[in-house]
């Protein structure tokens, strides 16, 4: 959907995602994606998903070097 | 559209988390060496033995920091990519390739650099495990707390450059957010539990390398994002153009 008036136009205008179409990937993957950063940043530290300390453990280093309060 | 952008912005935080890994693999692994070794001689001044070895230096050195890395840096290019689905098209002419990053740097600024002025990273061997429950709930709050303001801040930005121009509406935002953070950061709890012992220097080193690893994770992501992006969409463009003529 290019118009002339639009080739033409200097002033760059982008397109723009509906909210509908957005908010379900936003809802679904963006939980997955929080998860992720949970099981890296705080999992068997402040909480426990899963007891043990070896996820805790196993992304030590990383915890520490992203910032996360760790111990 | 949404699919595209999300595997892209994913795909692009593991790129940023590789190299984010080597950054943090050269700078921060001998900080948290001299830590654990700091560590390992109070505990035997105190009498008490080492602590049992769960998972070993060497895989939490390698394997375990390029997993939790590189997690990290998929999961952030993916939230990234998804803020940036949000913000094209809505937030003024702004073409993709500085969209993300203008964003890339908000997200540092607001997730890691600001956050860290108050809450900053902690080597091993700093830190009561009894307070990680109250360090952690703070800390989340900083990052939330500072996204929030910074958003705040875009938006009465952009109501006040159609007044006042860009410039001055960038510099009253910006004093704002300042001011805003500042109070902010001064009201929340200090958190303070480095041992009186435990090496300056080390502590420094490490948490300059902690801020590099995310700026090298925030930049490349910002950068390579947008550089696909714009591509991508220059030739949806020109397609669109070729088949209307």
């Amino acid at each position: 959907m290019s118009t002339a008036a639009q080739v033409f136009d200097p002033v760059y205008r982008p397109i723009s995602i509906p909210a509908r179409e957005l908010l379900p990937w936003v809802i679904f993957a963006g939980l997955i994606l929080l998860l992720v950063i949970y099981f890296v940043g705080a999992e068997q530290g402040a909480t426990s998903l899963f007891s043990g300390m070896y996820i805790h453990e196993f992304v030590h280093d990383g915890r520490h070097l992203l910032g996360f309060p760790c111990h | 559209m949404v699919r595209t952008l999300l595997v892209r912005g994913m795909l692009v935080g593991i790129l940023a988390g590789l190299l984010a890994f080597v950054f943090a693999e050269a700078f921060g692994e001998p900080q948290i060496d001299q830590a654990i070794h700091f560590e390992t001689q109070m505990r035997l001044a105190a009498g008490e033995g080492p602590e049992p070895v769960l998972v070993s230096r060497e895989v939490q050195r390698s394997v375990g920091l390029a997993t939790a890395v590189v997690a990290c840096g998929a999961a952030l290019g993916g939230i990234f990519s998804l803020v940036f689905a949000f913000a094209l098209g809505r937030v003024g002419p702004i073409r993709p390739r500085d969209l993300s990053v203008l964003l890339a740097t908000a997200g540092f600024f607001s997730i890691a650099l600001v956050p860290s002025l108050k809450y900053p990273a902690n080597p091993p061997s700093v830190g009561r495990p009894e307070t990680i429950a109250p360090r952690t709930a703070l800390y989340f709050l900083m990052i939330l707390v500072s996204i929030a303001i910074l958003i705040a801040a875009v938006i009465i930005g952009r109501r006040l450059a159609s007044r006042y121009g860009g410039w001055t509406a960038v510099l009253i935002a910006g004093m704002l957010f300042c001011a805003i953070i500042g109070g902010v950061e001064w009201l929340l709890p200090t958190v303070n539990e480095v041992p009186p012992q435990f090496p300056a220097t080390v502590l420094w080193q490490f948490r300059l390398a902690s801020l590099g690893t995310q700026l090298v994770l925030w930049a490349t992501i910002g950068l390579s994002f947008g550089a696909l992006t714009e591509r991508d969409l220059a030739k949806q463009r020109n397609a669109a153009h070729s088949i209307s003529l």
